[in-house]
């Protein structure tokens, strides 16, 4: 039957037609930006002036997203491990409790949360205080690149290990029983059993959390006013200060590049398994 | 095995975790009541709901700020389960060409960094004369959620049984009576779970706004950007507080919507 065929095409299309229009094509529009000047002819003088201006900040936000990436995977494997080899049911119930708080929380409130906590004066500089560790008269804070890496976990490690506790909950548990009878130590079976055969998931966990940190523009402005800052501020400074189109895309362009290598992993990953994610 | 010492690294490194956790919003609440706190007072010196009664009362640009906010909202909800629920029932069950890659299509919007893309956007409505619109905000807002819902309803349509289907249509109903009064009802959890999915993303979008709503649409999490900037440390508390409510009730019942069969589907 030709309708059949044709029905399911029809009822996707509206949904399609809108990613397409309002994602695929500004999408384009930023690509073709980034390499023309302001007539419109073909350029790379956009790409001349981001590495002049911020190349620091291109430098930054890499070390920045790379390194809470780094710290994501190894809280959520720690977290995710714990819960499904933990032998105490009491501590892994508050564990579980514990650890999905800032699940759905907007950075923009994760930030405004760790200005505070974070400050010189924060709850966590007057807790080390009280616990006799430093002495806040003399203390700094961390609001720079380490608050904003501080933030970036806090908010995105949820989702992460959320991710990995399913996947490590749906393990065939002989294995991990076995290894357990010879003898074999929790940290060992989580490192060379648990992670290997949720190796696809954490990945894929990892790159939308990359791909988030690498677009949040709210968490440096608010952590961290000054330079060097993340190429989002930059972007937003281009386009706000100057309306440099140009400038902003080819930023956008370097930042897509950082994402094409993490996206090719992902891709691999999407295929591999069958389009199941 | 069962003596206290075992108890202690243990209780130790979940006490640590639950400050790491609370610590953040415990600060967060404590300026929201706190009418004066300065260095190098460990806790706030008066407490108070001063800051409240200025956010709550009726001239307050915050009220005028939420309804915005939470009827951008519900316009994407709307918009979203209009386009998702077909697609997410075509994708479950009709024989689709390049599944998998329309699948990954509404991944995209969240698979590259989105700010470049925003003001893209943004110079896009300028011309068309949506920039600065409620429209032109949910439909930046819609995109964005889309892969909720279409992942989220396909999944849930896969879940049920299509016997049940075929049973309906056997004793002669239609093919829309059929998913009308049969397939629908039964996707509801896993469509209403999509639904609060996308309202949630809408309510806390900053990026997007900023670009695209300015400067007539302000949201929340602009109202809260603005206070934090300006050093209004007791209002960007209080309207990061109204921002949380919703996020953590959802944290703490998504079981409740999302059950483990339609998760299980999900982008499958």
């Amino acid at each position: 039957m030709r309708s059949s065929r044709l029905v399911p095409v029809l009822l996707v299309l509206p949904a399609l037609a809108m990613v397409l229009a309002l994602f695929v094509y500004p999408l384009g529009l930023s690509l073709v930006s980034a390499f023309a000047a302001k007539d419109g002819a073909a350029t790379l003088g956009n790409f001349a002036k981001v590495f002049e201006l911020y190349a620091t900040d291109i430098v930054f936000t890499v070390v920045i997203v790379g390194v809470s990436t780094l710290l994501i995977g190894a809280t959520a494997s720690a977290i995710g491990g714990y819960l499904t080899l933990g032998e105490n049911p009491r501590a892994v119930a508050v564990l579980k409790f514990l650890y999905r708080w800032p699940l759905f929380i907007p950075f923009i409130v994760a930030a405004q949360c760790m200005r505070t906590f974070l400050a010189k004066n924060g709850l966590m500089n007057n807790a080390l205080d009280g616990l006799g560790l430093i002495d806040v008269a003399n203390a700094s804070g961390l609001l720079d690149w380490r608050g904003i890496i501080v933030t970036f976990v806090w908010q995105q490690t949820p989702f992460v290990a959320l991710l990995v506790a399913g996947a490590t909950a749906a393990l065939d548990r002989a294995m991990i029983e076995a290894a357990r009878n010879l003898g074999a130590s929790r940290p060992r079976i989580l490192v060379e059993i648990v992670l290997p055969q949720v190796t696809g998931t954490l990945v894929v966990g990892l790159i939308l959390s990359f791909v988030t940190m690498l677009s949040v523009l709210s968490v440096p402005i608010i952590i961290s006013g000054g330079a060097p800052t993340m190429m989002t501020v930059d972007m937003a400074f281009r386009i706000n200060s100057y309306s440099d189109y140009g400038t902003a895309n080819a930023l956008g362009f370097i930042s897509y590049a950082i994402t094409g290598i993490a996206a090719w992993i992902y891709l691999r990953r999407s295929v591999a398994s069958g389009g199941k994610l | 095995m069962r003596s206290p010492l075992t108890w202690l690294p243990r209780g130790l490194a979940l006490g640590l975790l639950a400050f790491l956790v609370f610590g953040p919003l415990a600060n967060l609440v404590l300026w929201a009541f706190a009418e004066k706190w300065y260095f190098p007072h460990k806790l706030p010196l008066v407490y108070g709901f001063r800051f409240w009664s200025q956010v709550f009362k009726p001239s307050s640009e915050v009220f005028a700020t939420l309804a915005t906010s939470v009827s951008i909202a519900l316009f994407c909800v709307v918009v979203c389960l209009a386009l998702a629920v077909p697609a997410g029932f075509a994708l479950a069950r009709g024989r689709l060409p390049w599944r998998g890659a329309i699948l990954l299509a509404f991944l995209l919007p969240q698979a590259f960094p989105s700010l470049a893309v925003y003001f893209n956007v943004a110079r896009i409505f300028y011309t068309v004369g949506l920039n600065g619109t409620i429209p032109g905000v949910v439909l930046v807002h819609a995109t964005h959620g889309l892969v909720f819902a279409v992942w989220i309803a396909a999944a849930a349509f896969a879940a049920i049984d299509p016997d049940l289907e075929l049973a309906a249509r056997n004793i002669g109903a239609s093919r829309l009576r059929t998913f009308l009064t049969v397939t629908l009802p039964l996707a509801a959890p896993g469509i209403m779970a999509s639904a609060i999915f996308v309202f949630l993303e809408s309510l806390d979008e900053f990026t997007g706004t900023y670009f695209v709503g300015v400067p007539d649409v302000i949201t929340l999490p602009l109202l809260m950007f603005n206070a934090s900037i300006g050093g209004n440390y007791q209002i960007a508390a209080i309207t990061a507080l109204i921002l949380l409510i919703p996020s953590v009730g959802f944290m703490l019942f998504i079981e409740r919507f999302l059950k483990a069969d339609v998760l299980a589907k999900v982008g499958g």
